[in-house]
């Protein structure tokens, strides 16, 4: 082994970081976009409103990146919550009964009061789930599923089966309308970040999180309250879930009790675990999660770009999520590029999430 | 010297970690037919060579050669195929399943891709009388002690015997004696030398220098993840060898000898009455006084542990009631007790104690943070100056806050567990097994630790397998025998470790 010269030391401290990899597959990705696009990365001003496939991947990723970043903090812990699609359907559905049945549907105070309604009714199914899985014992995968799976019944008990359409504008500019150029909901998914980043980072939530996720025999023998940090933080993940609620049926102006954030938390899953957050608990990131969840709507947007015919869409998804996780692991980058994009010794904890990542990810976006 | 040539030999070994470098330059070699001790202090190298030789980590420099071949051992499954086997401390097999399949796992004898059981079971009892063993292969291994579990585990290292691959010519055994007991040690010794007639080359680590001086015929030396020395047993004699481990003279030891445990030990801290779980200890009166010292004596499995948890709510008590200061605490969970001001360091530092993916710097605030709630951070400059007092008085090494607290060799470990209870002040120390499976010096530091705690006016309790250790440090002995509190003995200079093992053998206080 040569001596390591300035360059390759700073090379390697780079790559080490933890963001290295979600980051360098989200650009890999954007760039195979251009010799389809030549324009792909021009973003152009037209009616005071900025236009661009970028603005897009953001704007169409944003309930996604919501989603995923509470799930974040639920998988920290250890725990998981397939809950969230049905909780996307939920909010949507409740908002926008409750705006319908307004005479004036644009009436700011009733579409607050609609928002705070569905909302609310977020929080309540993570409250449930928080209470199944930290006071009742129930594995999380278990206890979340209840809800994935009567929440939709919920949801279409709320809309009465129909789909609900409104005509609201205060509501449209949650998930449909612009600010200073940009969409709207923009702004709302980088308050959510810069909120949960705060609640994580500034105070011990984060920290305590980790210990919970990382051991939790050893968390409750140096005293951390750890029901009451799993039940907080599936309440934030139900209640990102419900902003996401909000934002999906404000971009269609419409309740689809069915179809509203349908298989939504998978990709949350996947964007969590893309972004390099061990599903086995413990360390975090919530960037590396907004990257993760831009990775794959990016993907998305691809397929439509390169012109991947629709029968093999899913496939051809599934395919590049395996290589990304692939990707991803350390041990496959030292056994197929050698030792030097590997890490040594010491494997990052994304290793073998990514592993088990690329093993379930395949069937799981076949349905999605 | 015509000496043989050796089987195994490691030159020039250099391994590195971010911002630690765990060895430079080290030879190391193996002989045939020999046992050889691998000695140093906590953080000196021994894990991370033994971990490189079996191919757990790789290497960063130099060469291994086995049998005169050069070999690059980059899995640990290599390292088996080429001969070499590890047994360590902890047993890494199924206890639900029998001897017998525990010894074949991976490899049983199949026909037809069936599992040829009958087979299986006469060859496993084979390999064990071979050996000299008297295990009975199709008994679960659970319903076996932990000792013979750990001689099925070597069994089991030593591959099947049938002529599959080259067979065991190195066997490295990673503190297997750290929770045996003597007549256990002595059936483990046995096996090792009986390996060692038919030429196999033993590496073995442990702290107990007797031991090794039992056992052994030559030692390899390292300090600071360089080599001191290699020797022969013979020609070097215990205080030769630990100056070699401290690099510096005798004297840490004796100093606490000397050290006068405070006599005027205060008001009555906490008092348990009739305190009791079933299944784990009987119920049992306790009281502890500010500043005292308790040491808990007694074997394996006689409740020591169950008795700290109890005083900690790690278990909920069934019986009886706990006063602290003269308030009775529900001890319905640790909060309680730490609320208290009780701490609590487990005996199974990774399971019950860090949180390996955190850094050293996380896990020591961990139990200040989690009293202070979450909403209530330690401000970052407070947090960081009482990280670096206690990193610096407790001598943690790497003193680098940021390393992940898995990658720390086991001493070092246990003292950031011993910060993050310290850095909570609290009024009542429980230490269980504080010392084991750690080297002598960090052994000393801990003990002089828990005697200078004491002056200050901290109580502990502390409980060692090691007799001497607990009669060094302890006011008052309490004896446990088959999960009851037997005796509570106040210590004297007529206390003596064969009178304790009287009341532990008796079970009656006289």
């Amino acid at each position: 082994m040569t001596t390591p010269s300035t360059t390759s030391s700073r090379w390697r401290a780079l790559t080490r970081h933890h963001l290295f990899w979600p980051v360098a597959v989200l650009v890999l990705l954007l760039l195979v976009n251009v010799p389809f696009t030549p324009d792909f990365f021009s973003i152009k001003m037209a009616d005071g409103h900025l236009y661009g496939s970028l603005v897009s991947i953001v704007l169409f990723g944003s309930p996604l990146i919501l989603v995923a970043v509470g799930m974040t903090l639920v998988i920290a812990t250890g725990g998981i919550d397939l809950s969230v699609g049905a909780v996307v359907a939920i909010t949507g559905a409740l908002a926008c009964s409750y705006i319908s049945d307004q005479s004036d549907q644009s009436a700011l105070s009733g579409v607050l009061l609609a928002m705070g309604l569905g909302l609310l009714a977020a929080v309540v199914c993570g409250l449930w789930n928080g209470f199944l899985v930290a006071r009742m014992g129930i594995q999380p995968i278990i206890a979340t599923l209840i809800i994935m799976v009567a929440g939709r019944g919920v949801a279409q008990l709320i809309t009465d089966g129909q789909i609900i359409t409104i005509n609201s504008s205060p509501y449209k500019l949650i998930g449909g309308g612009y600010w200073l150029t940009l969409p709207f909901s923009i702004f709302v998914v980088a308050a959510v970040v810069a909120v949960t980043v705060v609640l994580t980072r500034r105070t011990a939530l984060g920290l305590l999180v980790e210990a919970v996720g990382g051991n939790a025999e050893a968390s409750r023998l140096v005293g951390i309250r750890s029901r009451r940090i799993k039940i907080m933080v599936y309440m934030f993940c139900a209640l990102c879930a419900g902003i996401a609620g909000l934002m999906i049926s404000s971009n269609t102006s419409a309740a689809d009790g069915n179809n509203a954030g349908l298989w939504i938390e998978l990709d949350a899953i996947l964007a969590v675990v893309i972004g390099g957050t061990s599903l086995l608990g413990g360390r975090f990131s919530v960037g590396g999660t907004v990257i993760g969840a831009l990775v794959i709507q990016t993907l998305t947007t691809t397929i439509y770009t390169i012109g991947v015919p629709t029968q093999t869409n899913l496939v051809f998804k599934a395919a590049v999520v395996i290589a990304v996780c692939l990707m991803q692991s350390p041990k496959f980058r030292a056994k197929v590029f050698g030792a030097r994009f590997g890490a040594k010794g010491s494997t990052t904890p994304a290793a073998a999430p990514a592993d088990t990542a690329a093993t379930e990810a395949a069937p799981k976006m076949e349905v999605s | 010297m015509a000496e043989p040539r050796p089987v195994l030999e490691m030159t020039g070994i250099v391994k590195e970690f971010p911002g630690v470098r765990a060895l430079s330059d080290v030879d190391f070699r193996l002989f045939p037919g020999e046992i050889h001790a691998l000695m140093g202090e906590n953080g000196a190298g021994k894990s991370t060579l033994i971990k490189v030789l079996t191919g757990v980590y790789s290497l960063d420099g130099g060469t291994i050669t086995l049998d005169g071949r050069s070999v690059r051992i980059a899995s640990p499954l290599q390292a088996q195929q080429a001969g070499i086997s590890t047994v360590y401390q902890e047993v890494n097999l199924c206890p639900n399943l029998s001897v017998a399949e525990n010894i074949f796992i991976g490899r049983e004898p199949t026909r037809l891709g069936r599992i040829q059981w009958k087979q299986l079971r006469r060859r496993a009892a084979e390999l064990v009388d071979r050996l000299g063993l008297d295990i009975d292969v199709s008994a679960p291994l659970s319903s076996y002690p932990l000792a013979v579990q750990q001689l099925v585990a070597i069994v089991r290292s030593l591959g099947t015997g049938d002529g599959e691959g080259p067979g065991t010519k190195v066997l490295v055994l990673d503190e297997p004696t750290s929770s045996l007991d003597r007549d256990e040690v002595l059936q483990l010794f046995a096996l090792m030398r009986r390996l060692k007639d038919e030429g196999v080359a033993i590496l073995f680590v442990s702290h107990f220098l007797d031991q090794i001086y039992e056992v052994c015929d030559r030692m390899t030396v390292l300090r600071n993840g360089t080599l001191v020395g290699e020797h022969m047993v013979r020609d070097l004699d215990q205080v030769g060898l630990v100056q070699l481990m401290l690099g510096k003279a005798m004297g840490q030891l004796d100093e606490l000898h000397e050290h006068q445990l405070r006599s005027d030990v205060g008001e009555t801290l906490l008092r348990a009455d009739g305190l009791g779980r079933t299944g784990g200890i009987a119920p049992f009166d306790l009281e502890i006084k500010k500043g005292e010292v308790i040491g808990l004596a007694g074997l394996l499995g006689s409740g020591r542990t169950e008795l700290a948890r109890l005083l900690f709510g790690a278990d909920q008590p069934d019986a009886g009631k706990v006063s602290i200061g003269g308030k009775q605490v529900s001890m319905s969970a640790p909060n309680d007790a730490i609320g208290a001001g009780v701490a609590f360091c487990s005996e199974n530092r990774k399971s019950e104690g860090l949180v390996p993916d955190l850094t050293v710097r996380e896990n020591i605030i961990l139990a200040l943070q989690a009293s202070r709630g979450w909403t209530r951070p330690i401000p970052v400059s407070q947090r960081d100056e009482l990280v670096a007092k206690y990193i610096k008085a407790l001598d943690i090494r790497p003193a680098n806050p940021e390393a992940r607290v898995g990658q720390l060799s086991g001493g070092n470990q246990q003292k950031v567990l011993l910060a993050r209870w310290l850095i909570t002040q609290p009024k009542l120390l429980i230490l269980d097994e504080p010392t084991r499976g750690i080297d002598i010096g960090a052994k000393a530091e801990i003990q002089k630790l828990v005697v200078s705690l004491s002056e200050d006016g901290m109580s502990v309790l502390y409980i060692a397998a090691e007799l001497e250790e607990v009669l060094r440090l302890s006011h008052t002995i309490g004896v446990l025998r088959d999960r009851r509190l037997v005796a509570q003995i106040a210590n004297g200079p007529e206390i003596t470790t064969s009178r304790i093992l009287e009341t532990i053998a008796s079970g009656e206080h006289q």
